[in-house]
């Protein structure tokens, strides 16, 4: 055994665990570290923590119940988790939701998606060692937390999205607030490339570390920012467009390098087109009911259904199989962080130790997404 | 001698990073007057305004003369995900009519089990629910989480549809 451990030049391999474990902590995940000296051999990451079984809850809940248990996966894009459960309800049962409500869904998603990489940005500074970011980033995300509560209720577990539609109409301040917002965050995302995009220290630690070719990020289904940053195209509104997103002009960031640098670029570009799409919309929300007439029982029909969404992290999958009952027989959630976890042993093999801080926080990893 | 060019560029290169990230924050070190970021907690109590919508706990609308809209259908319970509602209703003989009706008890609620998800306020067909916006709601005992919804001594509004 011990001569089994020790390679050719003599070194010995040993085991470290790392990652941030602690009951309190909100993301508990233990990576396995197999090293040789500071040289990363393997990676193994460990789940399971804040496992809650909400696959399994959600069997006992009706449809209309199940979506506030999404809320608490990728709590980062609750809103777009709520929405992959309602188009699912409503596309099985054939209802057509108004232009209102697809506006509303699209102009929300958006905010949520701005807050998640806004988020993200502040952390992937504070892991670098630069706590101003973390600082900045929360107060831009704040005020986006704050139009939230004003709309929706709550500021994290929203549960704004129903079968059908809405929880509650737009607050009259909504529209005024957003276009506020807007013309705020559009002064202070550039600083966010003066910060940090540009820094010297933070680009020699990202630009070249955990490499991922496209081949790979197709074959472990890397998605998101992570997978377009490695040139796969992979954006659900993009190739499956839903709600309103047929009807507003952006574009898909795609990169070629597949560095973390690249998938830091395209977070930040990302910011920039979720701006436009909320800008294209804000105008002009058409006037319409927030509920289509539902039945007071949902019941789905016998069979299998399965609808997608792009959240913040990537592609969010919702898969039902139904006896026909109020209650699905089967429910399982394809959540982007945990395809994503799994390409972090193959990309940081052969970095070092603090090269695999920088992968992990460019993957952008929310754990409960990951044990659900 | 390549090596020295480097390594001099990165220094200047370095020097240059840091004073664009310095400039930054050098203007909200010098301007932080006008833009306050950060509130101590407790101090702007009461100015803090908590949007009408806020889901802070679930309540029951009591008016003036202490009555409420609850004729104890249990839809809410049904509509809860987590069973944090409990309805005991109790029979009562109607005095005018003769026949026996239904009435409300006890409407208990564990606000310990509660996730907040506002399904209990929108399934009640005579709006006897509604969240408020309290959100200090620690407690040191688990039990202090139990409420009974109706308040002591309240009844009933007259006309609630059934
Ligand atoms: S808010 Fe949701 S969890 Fe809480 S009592 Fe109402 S239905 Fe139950
Ligand atoms: S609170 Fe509303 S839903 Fe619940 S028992 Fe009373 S009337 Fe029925």
């Amino acid at each position: 055994m011990q001569a089994e451990l020790i390679s050719k030049e003599g070194t010995q391999e040993y085991f470290v665990n790392m990652g941030p474990q602690h009951p309190s902590t909100h993301g508990v995940l233990r990576l396995l570290l197999t090293l040789d000296g500071e040289i990363i051999r393997k990676v193994e990451p460990h789940i399971g923590y804040v496992h809650r079984s909400i696959e399994k809850m959600a069997e006992f809940d009706t449809y209309k119940q199940i979506v506030h248990l999404t809320d608490r996966l990728d709590y980062l894009s609750a809103h777009m988790n709520n929405e992959a459960v309602a188009l699912l309800v409503e596309n099985a049962l054939q209802i057509e939701v108004s232009d209102r409500v697809k506006v509303i869904r699209t102009i929300m998603n958006e905010l949520t998606r701005l807050g998640s990489h806004q988020l993200w940005w502040g952390v992937i500074g504070m892991d670098m060692g630069a706590i101003t970011t973390f600082l900045y980033a929360f107060r831009d995300r704040e005020l986006i937390n704050d139009i939230m509560e004003e709309t929706t209720g709550a500021r994290l577990t929203m549960n704004y999205n129903t079968p059908g539609g809405l929880m509650f109409d737009l607050h009259h301040n909504f529209q005024k607030q957003v276009k506020d917002y807007l013309k705020f965050f559009k002064t202070k995302l550039p600083e966010y490339d003066q910060l940090l995009s540009g820094n010297v220290i933070f680009t020699e630690r990202t630009k070249g570390v955990g490499k991922l070719s496209l081949a790979d990020a197709i074959s472990y289904g890397v998605t998101g920012p992570s997978g377009r940053a490695s040139g796969f195209s992979c954006d659900v509104r993009k190739t499956q467009p839903y709600s309103a997103y047929d009807r507003v002009k952006f574009n898909e960031i795609l990169m070629v390098e597949g560095d973390s640098f690249a998938r830091y670029q395209s977070r930040v570009n990302e910011m920039w087109e979720s701006i436009s799409i909320i800008e294209q919309l804000i105008d002009n929300i058409p006037e319409g009911p927030i509920m289509a007439p539902m039945k007071a029982v949902v019941k789905l029909p016998k069979g299998e259904f399965y609808q997608r969404v792009e959240t913040a992290r990537g592609e969010f999958g919702v898969y039902v199989v139904s006896d026909g009952n109020k209650t699905p027989y089967r429910v399982k959630f394809r959540s982007p962080g945990f395809s994503n976890l799994s390409v972090l042993d193959h990309i940081s093999r052969g970095h070092k130790i603090a090269d695999l801080v920088a992968i992990m926080s460019t993957l952008d990893l929310v754990i409960p997404d990951i044990d659900r | 001698m390549n090596s020295i060019i480097k390594y001099l560029k990165g220094i200047s290169q370095g020097l240059n990073t840091l004073w664009s990230g310095m400039k930054v924050t050098g203007y909200y070190f010098f301007n932080a007057r006008k833009e306050i970021i950060t509130v101590q907690y407790p101090d702007n109590k009461d100015t803090l305004k908590i949007p009408e919508r806020f889901r802070g706990r679930v309540i029951m609308v009591h008016d003036q003369n202490n009555e409420h809209a609850c004729n104890g259908c249990t839809m809410c319970e049904m509509a809860c995900p987590n069973g944090s509602i409990k309805v005991i209703t109790d029979k009562v003989l109607d005095p005018n009519t003769g026949k026996s009706v239904r009435i409300i008890d006890q409407h208990v609620y564990y606000f310990s089990m509660c996730t907040l998800c506002n399904l209990c306020v929108q399934a009640c067909p005579s709006d006897a629910l509604a969240m408020d916006g309290s959100y200090e709601n620690a407690v040191f005992n688990r039990e202090e989480l139990t409420f009974v919804l109706n308040l002591p001594g309240s009844k009933i509004r007259d006309n609630v549809k059934d």
